[in-house]
C-alpha cells in the first residue's frame, strides 16, 4: 500500500489518505477551490500563502506541470490536499509530474481522503485550521499514526498562529522595485505588489503599459517619483485589515492616480476609503462564480480566491459596480469622484474564464483619459465605459 | 427583461420515432420543455409521432398530436392551433430541419408565427458547413482544411490535391452523420463520396482533411438574451477523433486540459454561439486537438440541446432543455434559480466533484446475420453514430466511474475476451464496440502503455487509469494482495470493481465476496449531484454511491417503494419501458409514496432528478440495488416496469428478502419457466403450438424430429427475438445449432416450438389485481407470423377477428392472468391459425406496446400497475371494463437500415426496430397510412411501383391505377431479399417487404385518395382537454 498520511483539523476531526509530494508536515488553514482546472495557477498564486487548500475536483495533476502557467516563481500553498493525483501527466504541454514539482518545492500533499466531507465541513462550519503529516514524517513510509501522534498533530493545529490578525504579505512581495519586461511601455503605472499574480501583468504588458514593480510597502512619495500614469494595486493573501501602512499610502494617493484593485487590493482601497472588511465563513475560491456588473446588467463568470470582503454598507466615497450573484456580496467598486476602481474577483482568470479581461482595457482607457489623451472630459468617459 | 407576453401558445416539435442518432434524449428534453412552458403560463401544443414517449402524454400539452412530422400535417396543426411561436430546438435534427422547411416554404410567415429559442440564419449558419466554417474562419477559429463539393469530380480533385488520403466525407443536413464516413483510399472514397451525395438533401458533401486518432472534446454552451454565456460542463472522449461522438466512450469533465487549453476553448466557444447566432438556448461543440502540436480545431456545433446536452444535464444536475425552454421565451439566466441550489441563479458554470464517464451500447448483433450487399458485416465504428442507447456512471473517480460503467451496460465480454489469443486481442484494436475491453484484456497480458496507445491513439492518461485497475486485479488474482480491513475493500471499490468481480479474482462467489466486504464493513455511502462540488447546500435528490466515508443522503421515514430503470436502450427494450416506470413513479407519488428511481441511463424522463423523490444514478445490478435496498430501507421494489434488466434482478432480490411489489417472483417464473407454463396452458385448456426445450444440439436435433417442421427455433431467457430463426428442415436446424447458437457467450436451453406458418399474430395487453382481469388492449399484428412482434405493425382493436374469435382471446387472457397470479401487467402474445386461438406466450410485466395500448384506450396502463403493486383494486382505480375505442390505432416500426451498410431489409423473427409511431383514424386504413407516414415510409398515391417476387400483385396494383415498372420506381414490392431493396433503402424511397404489408398499403392508398386527412389531437380523439 501507499504512505499514509493524515489531515488532522484543529477541532480534531482527522481524515486518513496517503502522502504525496514532498514528505513531511505542514499547517495551515484548511480551503477549498472548486475550479477543475488549474492546479498549478492555484499552488503557485501568493494569495494562498499560509494556507492548505483542498481541490475538489477528484483528480489533480492530470495534465503535469510547465514554465509558462506559473503565477509566481514558486508554489505558496502550505500544503494540497486532493481525492487522487495523477502520477501520469498528459498532453504535449506538460514538462514535469505535479509530484515531481512539489517534492522539488517542497509542498506536502494528501490523497485519498473523502474530500466531498471536508469541503462540507468547512461550508457548514466555516475555515478550520489544520495539519497535514506523511507517515515518514513521524516514522518510516509503513508508520501507523498512534491515537497520540493525533493529539499532538491536533494541538499543533489548535495553536498555530492563524492568518487572521497578521500581515501575510512581506513574504510574498518582491523585497526589491523591478521593472516587468515588456517590449511597449507606452504608459508608466506603479504595481503595488502585496502577492501579485504573473498574469496580471502580463495582460497589461499586453495592453502596453510600462510597469514598475514595487514592494507593497513603498510610500506614496516613492510611488509619485516614479512619475507613473497609473496605479495598480494586486492581491495578495491574508487580513486586508493588517497592513495598515497601505491604507494609508492609497488614502494618499486616491484621486491622485488613475487606480485599479484587485482582489486584496481591492479590499485595501475600501479600507484607504474608511470602509470596513470582513472575513467569509468559507470564502470564494473557484472559477465559476457569477458576478453581475451594476452599470451595464451584463453576468460574467469569473474566478475568484478570497477569504474577506468589503462590507458595502461601509462604503463612502465609493459605489458597487459588482455584485456576486450567488451570495450577493461586493464584487466590484468605483470611486465617485476619481477614477478609481477595483474588483473583488481575478479579472486576469488563471485559473478561470476569461470574462472580465475588459477591466484591463477599462484602466488603460482611464488612464489615458485622465491624462488627455482621448481629449474627452474624464467624467464623461468615466460613465461610457464603466463595464464597457 | 420579464417572460414575453405577446406570446400565448407554444408549438413544439418532437423528434419523432426513436432512431439511431435521436433516442430517448428528446423525451427527456421535450418534457422538461413542456413541464417548463406550461408553468410559466404558456399554452404548448406538441407534435410527435412517437407514442412511446412521456412527452406524447396528453396531460403534458394543451394539444398533443400523434402526427406524421410531415410539413404537410404541421401546416393542418399550425392552421388549426394558430401557435404565436414555434420552438424548433427541442427535437433534435428532425424538428430543426422541419422548421427550417416550415420557415423556408414561407408557412410561419403565413400564419405568423415567429421562430423562438433559434433563428432560420443562426439555424442555417451554424448547420451548414460552409457556412459554419466560413464563420469560424472569421472569428480566427482553426478548421479542418476542407471543401463542400457538389460533384464526384470536384471532391475528387481536392482530395488529390489538398487533403490526401484518408480523407472524410461529411453530406450536408443528414441525420447523425448519416452516409457519411473515413475514406482510406480513393475507391472507398468514390463509394462514400456518392453515397454521400445522394443522401444530402442539397446534394452536396464536405471532404476534409482527416483528423482521426486526435483528441476529441465538446463543449455545452448556454446564451441568454442577455448574451450571458455560460459552459455547462467539457466533455473529453476515451475513443480519439474517427469515432463518432454518439459511439464514443466520453468522460466528463475534460481530463487532461490545462486551464490554458479549456480556457482558449470556453472562449472559443464563447465567439461561436455569438457568431452564428444563437440568441438563446444550448448548443453542443466540438472540438478536436492534436495530441502533438496541441493544435485545436472547431469540428462542429449543433445549434439545439442534444444527446450530448442530456448527458451534460444529467451530469451535472443542470436541467438544459428546460433553462433552453425558459430562455426562449425571454427569461435570463440570471433570473432562474439553479433547482439544486435554490439560493443561487442559473447564470453560473456547474463545478463537480465526481467524475462522469458515458458509454454507447451497439446492436450490431442484430444486423450482422442478414444478407449483406457489401458481401460482409463489419463492426468497425466510424464518423456515422452506430450506437442505440448508452449508460452514465458516476464515481469519485474515473476509474470508479468507468467500472461502474462497464457494469451498468449489461455487455461486458471480457470473459470472453479472456480465451482470447495475444494475436485475436491485437487484431481487435480498431475502433468498435468491443474494442475497450480488448485493450483491458492486453493491459492483464502486460501489453505496455505505449503500444496500446500507437495501436488505438487512445490518451495515455486512460490507459494509465485502466492500468491502475488491472495491478489491483493482478495483485487480488494472485494472492499477493488480501482484502482484510475496511480500507482495502474501500480501496478496491473505488477502482470500481464489482463484488463479482473480486470474487472472481480471489476465488469466491459474488454472494460471499459480498458478505467479507460487509463483514469488513466496507459498505459505500451515497454523495449529492449538486452542480457545485458542496460549496452550496442541495436542496435536490439526486445521488450515487461512492466508497468513501461520509454518507450525506438519510433516508427519511416516509413509506417509500424503489422503481428499479430499465437501463441503457437497446433494441427490445427502448424508451417505452421508461415510459412505465416514469408513469408508476408519477402514480406512487400522488399516492403519497415516496418514490425512489434507480436508473443508469443518462437519456431518459426516469434519470431526470425532477421525475421521482429521489433519484440514485446507479448501476442496475443485483450489488448496487442491493446496497441501496438495505440503504433506503423501502417497502417494496417494482422490478416489472422496466423491461428485461430489472426482471433479471427479481429472483436474487427476493431471495435476498427484498419485498417485489406487484407480480410475485414466484408468478413471473411460472410465466417464463417452459414447463411450467406448459402445464399450466394445459390445465386452463388454452390451446399451444407443440414444443420442446433441448439442453444440448444434438437433443435438439433429436426433438426437432418429434415436433416436426417448419419450427422456430431460440434459445431461451432472451428478449427482442434475439438469435430467434424459423428452420424449416433437419440441416437448417444444423445451421442454426452450429451457426447462431454456437456463437452465444452463454449456452442457454434451446426451445423449439412449431411454427404457425401464415398464423395471424396478436399481442394483448391486460391488467390484474388478483380478482378481476381487464384486457386493455387487443393488437392485430399486420405481418404474419414469423416476424417479431416488436418489428409488426399492429391494429388496434383488430380488424380480422371475429366476435367470438375476441372473446377467447379475452376469456383465455383473463384465466392466465389469474392463475398466473398477476399482480399489475400481463402481455400475452396469441396466434390464430385455422380459426384456433393458440397461445404463444406470456410476459407477466409492462410490455413494449404498454404505452401505445394507453394513448389508444385513454388510459395510463402503468400507473394502474404501479397503484395495483401498492395494494389498489381495479375497482377502486374505477377501471373495470374492457375498453372498446370508438377509433383505430397503428403502430408501426421504424428499423435503422441506413445505419448498417450493405444490409438487405427483411423483417424476420429477430426484432430490429429502434422506434414507432402511432397513426390514429377512424378508419383502420388511414391510421395505417398515417403510422407509415410517421415513420417516413410516404406511400406514393399513384406513380410506379415496381414488383420483385411479388408479380401476384401486378393486377391489383394496376387496377388501383399504378404503372408497373421493371427499373424506376415510386414504391418497391420485393417478397425476397433483394439487394435492390438496399438501393431503396439508401435512396429514402418506400420499400414493403410483406404480402400483409403491401395488402394493406394498398387499401390505404385507395382511401387516401378519397379522404381528407385532418390533423386531430390525442385529447380530442378522447374528447378531453388537458
Amino acid at each position: 500500500m501507499k504512505e499514509r498520511a493524515v489531515l488532522v483539523l484543529e477541532d480534531g476531526t482527522t481524515y486518513h489518505g496517503y502522502a504525496f509530494g514532498h514528505r513531511g508536515k505542514n499547517v495551515g488553514e484548511v480551503v477549498f477551490n472548486t475550479a477543475q482546472t488549474g492546479y498549478q495557477e492555484i499552488l503557485t498564486d501568493p494569495s494562498y500563502n499560509g494556507q492548505i487548500v483542498v481541490m475538489t475536483y477528484p483528480h489533480q495533476g492530470n495534465y503535469g506541470v510547465n514554465v509558462f502557467d506559473m503565477e509566481s516563481n514558486r508554489p505558496w500553498v502550505r500544503g494540497f490536499v486532493a481525492r487522487e493525483f495523477s502520477t501520469y501527466a498528459a498532453g504535449p504541454r506538460a514538462q514535469q509530474s505535479l509530484a515531481e514539482f512539489m517534492t522539488e518545492h517542497g509542498v506536502v500533499g494528501l490523497e485519498g481522503i473523502d474530500t466531498r466531507a471536508l469541503v462540507r465541513k468547512i461550508r457548514e462550519g466555516g475555515v478550520l485550521k489544520g495539519v497535514i503529516a506523511h507517515a515518514s514524517h513521524l516514522g518510516d513510509p509503513n508508520y501507523r499514526f498512534s491515537q497520540a501522534d493525533l493529539e499532538a498533530l491536533r494541538e499543533e493545529a489548535r495553536t498555530w498562529k492563524d492568518i487572521d490578525g497578521r500581515d501575510m504579505t512581506p513574504e510574498v512581495s518582491t523585497p526589491l522595485p523591478y521593472q516587468f519586461p515588456t517590449f511597449k511601455g507606452k504608459r508608466r503605472i506603479v504595481v503595488m505588489d502585496f502577492g501579485i499574480k504573473h498574469a496580471q501583468m502580463r495582460y497589461m504588458a499586453e495592453l502596453g503599459f510600462e510597469l514598475i514593480v514595487v514592494p507593497g510597502k513603498t510610500n506614496p512619495a516613492q510611488i509619485m517619483a516614479l512619475e507613473p500614469a497609473g496605479l495598480f494595486v494586486s492581491n495578495g493573501p491574508g487580513d486586508p485589515s493588517m497592513p495598515r501602512y497601505a491604507h494609508e499610502t492609497l488614502w494618499k494617493l486616491m484621486g491622485l492616480l488613475p487606480t485599479f484593485g484587485i482582489c486584496l487590493g481591492h479590499q485595501l482601497l475600501g479600507l484607504a476609503a474608511g470602509g470596513r472588511t470582513f472575513k467569509l465563513k468559507f470564502g470564494h475560491r473557484g472559477a465559476n462564480h457569477p458576478v453581475k456588473n451594476l452599470l451595464t446588467g451584463k453576468i460574467e463568470i469569473t474566478s475568484q480566491n478570497h477569504g474577506y470582503a468589503v462590507d458595502p454598507d461601509s462604503l463612502k466615497e465609493f459605489r458597487p459596480t459588482h455584485i456576486n450573484l450567488n451570495d450577493g456580496t461586493l464584487e466590484g467598486m468605483a470611486h465617485l469622484r476619481y477614477p478609481v476602481f477595483s474588483v473583488q474577483y481575478h479579472p486576469e482568470a488563471c485559473p478561470g474564464p476569461h470574462d472580465s479581461l475588459y477591466l484591463f482595457r477599462r484602466f488603460l482607457e482611464e488612464v489615458e483619459a485622465f491624462h488627455g489623451v482621448t481629449g474627452m472630459p474624464v467624467e464623461k468617459q468615466r460613465t461610457d465605459k464603466l463595464g464597457v | 427583461m420579464p417572460a414575453r407576453t405577446d406570446i400565448k401558445k407554444i408549438l413544439i416539435i418532437g423528434s419523432g420515432p426513436i432512431t439511431i442518432g435521436q433516442a430517448a434524449e428528446f423525451d427527456y428534453s421535450g418534457t422538461q420543455a413542456l413541464k417548463a412552458l406550461r408553468s410559466v403560463g404558456y399554452e404548448v401544443v406538441l407534435v410527435n409521432s412517437n407514442p412511446a414517449t412521456i412527452m406524447t402524454d396528453p396531460d403534458l400539452a394543451e394539444g398533443t398530436y400523434l402526427e406524421p412530422l410531415t410539413l404537410e400535417f404541421l401546416e393542418k396543426i399550425i392552421a388549426k392551433e394558430r401557435p404565436d411561436a414555434l420552438l424548433p430546438t427541442l427535437g433534435g435534427q428532425t424538428a430543426l430541419n422541419l422548421a427550417m422547411q416550415l420557415y423556408e416554404q414561407g408557412i410561419l410567415e403565413k400564419y405568423g408565427v415567429e421562430l423562438i429559442g433559434a433563428n432560420a440564419a443562426a439555424i442555417k449558419k451554424g448547420e451548414d458547413r460552409e457556412e459554419f466554417q466560413r464563420a469560424m474562419l472569421k472569428i480566427g477559429l482553426d478548421v479542418p482544411r476542407g471543401k463542400m463539393v457538389t460533384s464526384l469530380e470536384e471532391g475528387l480533385e481536392f482530395a488529390r490535391n489538398v487533403t490526401g488520403y484518408p480523407v472524410v466525407v461529411r453530406p450536408s443536413f443528414t441525420l447523425g452523420g448519416t452516409g457519411g464516413g473515413i475514406a482510406a483510399d480513393e475507391a472507398e472514397f468514390i463509394e462514400i463520396l456518392s453515397r454521400g451525395l445522394s443522401l444530402s438533401p442539397t446534394h452536396s458533401a464536405l471532404v476534409e482533411e482527416s483528423i482521426v486518432g486526435w483528441k476529441e472534446f465538446e463543449l455545452e454552451v448556454m446564451r441568454d438574451h442577455n448574451d450571458t454565456v455560460v459552459i455547462i460542463t467539457s466533455i473529453e472522449n476515451v475513443d480519439p477523433m474517427g469515432v463518432h461522438t454518439g459511439d464514443s466512450i466520453t468522460v466528463a469533465p475534460a481530463q487532461t486540459l490545462s486551464d490554458v487549453e479549456y480556457q482558449k476553448m470556453r472562449d472559443a466557444a464563447q465567439a461561436i454561439i455569438r457568431e452564428i447566432g444563437v440568441e438563446t438556448g444550448g448548443s453542443n461543440i466540438q472540438f478536436a486537438i492534436d495530441p502533438k502540436s496541441g493544435r485545436m480545431i472547431v469540428i462542429e456545433m449543433n445549434p439545439r440541446v442534444s444527446r450530448s446536452s442530456a448527458l451534460a444535464s444529467k451530469a451535472t444536475g443542470f436541467p438544459i432543455a428546460k433553462i433552453a425552454a425558459l430562455l426562449a421565451v425571454g427569461y435570463r439566466l440570471d433570473e432562474l434559480p439553479n433547482d439544486i441550489t435554490q439560493k443561487t441563479p442559473a447564470s453560473f458554470e456547474p463545478s463537480i466533484d465526481y467524475v462522469v464517464v458515458k458509454i454507447p451500447r451497439f446492436a450490431f448483433e442484430k444486423f450482422s446475420t442478414l444478407p449483406n450487399t457489401h458481401g460482409g458485416f463489419s463492426d468497425r465504428l466510424g464518423t456515422q453514430m452506430k450506437s442505440v442507447g448508452e449508460v452514465m456512471a458516476i464515481g469519485r473517480t474515473f476509474k470508479e466511474a468507468f467500472g461502474k460503467a462497464v457494469r451498468s451496460l449489461e455487455a461486458d465480454v471480457r470473459a470472453e475476451f479472456a480465451h482470447l489469443t495475444d494475436a485475436e486481442l491485437w487484431a481487435r484494436l480498431y475502433p468498435s464496440p468491443t474494442r475497450i475491453y480488448a485493450v483491458l484484456e492486453l493491459l492483464r497480458r502486460g501489453a505496455s502503455i505505449d503500444e496500446l496507445y500507437q495501436a488505438t491513439r487512445i490518451e495515455r492518461w486512460f490507459l494509465h487509469q485502466f492500468e491502475e485497475v488491472v495491478q489491483t486485479e493482478r495483485a487480488l488474482g494472485l494472492g499477493e494482495w488480501r482484502l482484510s480491513d475496511r480500507e482495502d475493500w474501500r480501496y478496491a471499490k473505488g477502482l470500481g470493481l464489482s463484488d463479482a468481480r473480486i470474487g472472481e479474482l480471489v476465488g469466491v462467489s459474488e454472494a460471499v465476496a459480498r458478505k467479507e466486504r460487509l463483514a469488513a464493513g466496507a459498505k459505500p455511502v451515497y454523495k449529492t449531484v449538486d452542480t457545485c462540488a458542496a460549496e452550496f447546500e442541495a436542496y435536490t435528490p439526486y445521488h450515487y454511491s461512492a466508497y468513501e466515508i461520509e454518507d450525506e443522503v438519510r433516508p427519511t421515514d416516509k413509506p417509500k417503494v424503489v422503481i428499479l430503470g430499465s437501463g441503457p436502450i437497446r433494441i427490445g427494450q427502448g424508451v417505452e419501458f421508461d415510459y412505465a416506470t416514469v408513469h408508476a413513479v408519477w402514480a406512487l407519488r400522488e399516492a403519497g409514496y415516496e418514490t425512489i428511481m434507480v436508473n443508469s441511463n443518462p437519456e431518459t424522463v426516469s434519470t431526470d432528478y425532477d421525475t421521482a423523490d429521489r433519484l440514485y444514478f446507479e448501476p442496475l445490478t443485483l450489488e448496487d440495488v442491493l446496497n441501496l435496498t438495505e440503504h433506503e430501507r423501502p417497502i417494496g421494489v417494482i422490478a416489472t416496469l422496466g423491461g428485461q434488466t430489472p426482471l433479471k434482478l427479481a429472483r436474487k432480490l427476493s431471495e435476498a428478502g427484498v419485498r417485489l411489489l406487484g407480480t410475485s417472483w414466484e408468478a413471473i417464473h411460472k410465466a417464463e419457466d417452459r414447463a411450467e407454463f406448459n402445464a399450466l396452458c394445459a390445465e386452463l385448456g388454452i390451446p399451444q403450438p407443440k414444443g420442446a426445450v433441448a439442453r444440448t444440439p444434438d437433443e435438439a436435433l433429436r426433438l426437432a424430429e418429434q415436433i416436426g417442421y417448419p419450427l422456430m427455433a431460440r434459445p431461451s431467457y432472451v428478449l427482442g427475438g434475439r438469435a430467434m430463426q424459423v428452420v424449416r428442415s433437419p440441416e437448417e436446424l444444423q445451421w442454426y445449432l452450429s451457426g447462431i447458437y454456437a456463437a452465444l457467450s452463454e449456452r442457454p436451453s434451446i426451445l423449439l416450438d412449431q411454427y404457425l406458418e401464415g398464423a395471424l399474430e396478436l399481442d394483448v395487453d391486460a391488467i390484474c389485481d388478483g380478482s378481476r382481469v381487464v384486457v386493455a388492449g387487443i393488437m392485430e399484428h399486420i405481418e404474419r407470423a414469423g416476424v417479431h412482434s416488436g418489428d409488426s405493425a399492429t391494429v388496434l382493436p383488430p380488424v380480422s377477428l371475429t366476435s367470438e374469435q375476441l372473446e377467447t382471446v379475452k376469456t383465455y387472457t383473463r384465466k392466465l392472468a389469474l392463475a398466473v397470479g398477476v399482480r399489475g401487467l400481463i402481455n400475452v402474445q396469441y396466434a390464430l391459425k385455422d380459426g384456433v386461438v393458440y397461445i404463444l406466450e406470456a410476459n407477466p410485466r409492462a410490455s413494449r406496446t404498454v404505452p401505445f395500448v394507453s394513448k389508444a384506450i385513454g388510459h395510463p396502463l402503468a400507473k394502474y400497475a404501479a397503484l395495483i403493486a401498492v395494494g389498489k383494486t381495479l375497482e377502486e382505480l374505477g377501471f373495470t371494463a374492457d375498453p372498446t375505442p370508438g377509433f383505430y390505432s397503428v403502430k408501426e416500426v421504424l428499423i435503422p437500415w441506413l445505419k448498417f451498410p450493405g444490409v438487405i431489409p427483411v423483417l424476420g423473427p429477430e426484432m430490429r426496430s429502434t422506434g414507432e409511431s402511432m397513426g390514429i383514424d377512424a378508419d383502420p386504413y388511414l391510421a395505417y397510412y398515417r403510422a407509415e407516414v410517421g415513420v417516413n415510409q410516404k406511400l406514393p398515391l399513384s406513380g410506379k411501383v415496381r414488383l420483385i417476387g411479388a408479380q401476384a400483385l401486378e393486377a391489383e396494383w394496376r387496377a388501383a391505377g399504378f404503372e408497373i415498372s421493371d427499373d424506376d420506381y415510386d414504391l418497391l414490392i420485393s417478397l425476397e431479399a433483394h439487394p435492390e431493396l438496399r438501393r431503396a433503402v439508401e435512396s429514402g424511397r418506400p420499400f414493403i417487404t410483406t404480402l400483409e404489408g403491401a395488402r394493406w398499403s394498398l387499401e390505404a392508398i385507395r382511401r387516401v385518395r378519397t379522404s381528407r386527412l385532418e390533423a386531430r389531437s390525442l385529447q380530442e380523439w378522447h374528447q378531453v382537454r388537458a
